[in-house]
Formats: structure tokens, sequence, C-alpha cells
């Protein structure tokens, strides 16, 4: 294993603090292969309210923000990155109190655009609750976008 | 729960968790539901832009379909999601967001629809998706 650079580190921690990764409650877990992100239960990701499961858009949300960390983790050097895309397959609702992971693999990155694998699942990863697939534009040099060196 | 398919959009949505969390509320207009979704700290992305973050866009999307789905349908169940791909076209800024969406084929059990997300030019989009929902 190679150490991870200090660049990385601070873009983990930057995407841990991600307003809205904070309001829904989730932490990022791993910043390996797969990058690895933990979403708890709770009452305000309800999607269906007469059976609690969580709204879609809520295994959309992590699995974006997985995606985009599974970029990074991939990445020489620090940059910005841009959602091109994001398709989602929902493979069963989520079941409700449970923890919601979602596990991100950045698979080919060139030189404008990276693409990336994901999955979310309840704890076993062979029985998904969705998996994604997402491309990522690289903006080589780019100044805006997640800061890259500490404050 | 009584009012949750009773046809009226503003209660349905209402009566969804994760909607009042990021804050979206339904109006009927011209027959097609309008959704809005204010801006608020909680939705950010990315902080130094400041943008929406792209979950945050998927999930106002995916609503304004179910939405649709279930005001057109009147169906007895919400509508479950199959699969949707949204394309990012720019990014969202720090403004107040706009959402419709369209049935584009109906079948017995699975409809195909189109949502357009705009903030301040509905000419020009922030994001859309296509998705399957069984109903």
């Amino acid at each position: 294993m190679s150490e991870v650079p200090a660049w990385l580190l601070h873009a983990k921690s930057h995407m841990n603090l991600t307003p809205y990764l904070a309001g829904i409650g989730g932490e990022i877990v791993d910043i390996g292969t797969p990058a690895r992100a933990r979403l708890p239960y709770s009452e305000k990701l309800v999607g269906d309210p007469q059976t609690g499961v969580v709204h879609g858009g809520v295994i959309t949300g992590l699995l974006d923000h997985t995606s985009g960390l599974a970029v990074m983790v991939k990445l020489r050097e620090p940059m910005p990155i841009a959602t091109l895309d994001l398709r989602i397959d929902y493979m069963r609702p989520a079941k409700p109190h449970q923890d919601i992971i979602a596990e991100c693999e950045c698979v080919r990155v060139t030189h404008e655009v990276a693409f990336v694998r994901g999955t979310a699942h309840q704890g076993d990863a062979n029985d998904p609750i969705a998996l994604c697939t997402g491309a990522f534009m690289l903006i080589r040099g780019g100044v805006h976008g997640i800061p890259v060196a500490p404050a | 729960m009584s009012d949750f398919r009773t046809g009226d959009p503003a209660k349905l949505i209402e009566a969804i968790p994760y909607c009042r969390h990021l804050g979206v509320t339904a109006d009927l207009e011209d027959g097609a539901l309008l959704l809005t979704m204010p801006f608020a700290q909680h939705l950010i992305g990315n902080p130094v832009l400041p943008a929406l973050h792209g979950g945050v866009i998927g999930s106002l999307l995916e609503t304004a379909a179910i939405a649709q789905v279930i005001y057109e349908t009147r169906g007895e169940r919400l509508p479950k999601p199959v699969d949707i791909t949204v394309d990012y076209l720019r990014s969202g800024r720090a403004v107040t967001s706009f959402a419709r969406a369209r049935i584009a084929r109906q079948g017995k059990r699975v409809v195909n629809v189109h949502a357009e997300m705009w903030q301040e030019d509905e000419a020009k989009p922030v994001a859309n998706l296509r998705g399957h929902f069984l109903i």
C-alpha cells in the first residue's frame, strides 16, 4: 500500500464536511479502492412515509458523492471535478433502520474524463440496493471546486 | 397519510420527509406540476463556488418525476424507480431551483419519464433526467 498523499487526506476531510453530506448524516469511511461512505438511517431521509423506505434521491446523492471521491483517489494530483452524468439502477428498496454503504471505484481516468462504477448495499455487497455508472469531467488546472490545500 | 394520494400535489410532496428536508414544494400549473426548491446551506456540494450537490439535483428531478406520475396515473402506490440517468449540464448555483417532468410513455406497469431542472432561465437547464418507474 502506498502512502495516501496529503492533498487526498485534505480532500477527504473536506468532502466529509460537505454541507449536503453532513445534512443527511453521511460520512466517508474509506479513501481506497473502493472509496466507501456510510449513511445511517434517519426519518428525514424517508421517501415513502407508508413503508419508511428512504427516497431514491438519497441513494443517488450518496453514490454521487462517493463516486467523486473515487475519482480523486485515482488522480495523481488535486484538481476540481464535475459530474457529467450518473445512471442509477435500483435493484431493491433499502431496508428501513439499516445503514446504507456506498462503494465506488474509478475504473478509468483519461486526460479529460474519469469513469466510475459503484454499488450501494446494506452490509452484503452481493445483495445491492443500487448500482451506479458515472462519468466525471476533470478540470485540469482549474481553480474552482473542492479546495485542495488547507485554507 | 390519507391525503397522500388524493391528488393534491402540494400535500403529496409535503408528506415526504426527504422532500421537507430539501425544502421542495409543488404547485399545479397547466396540468403539470412545478416543483420549487429554494436555496439552502445544507444543499451545497461545493462550498467554494458555491454549487448545489449533484445528489440534490438528482433528488429534485426524481421527485418531479415521481410526483408527475402519481398526479397523472392516480396510482395506488408510489411509483418505484427502476433506473434513472441524470445529465448535468451546468452547475447548480445558490439560487432557487425549479423542476418539471412529463411522461414520455406510459405502459401498464412501467412509465418512462423525462424531467428537467433550471434556475433563473428555463431555456438554460441545469440538469435533466430520464427514468423508468414501476406503477
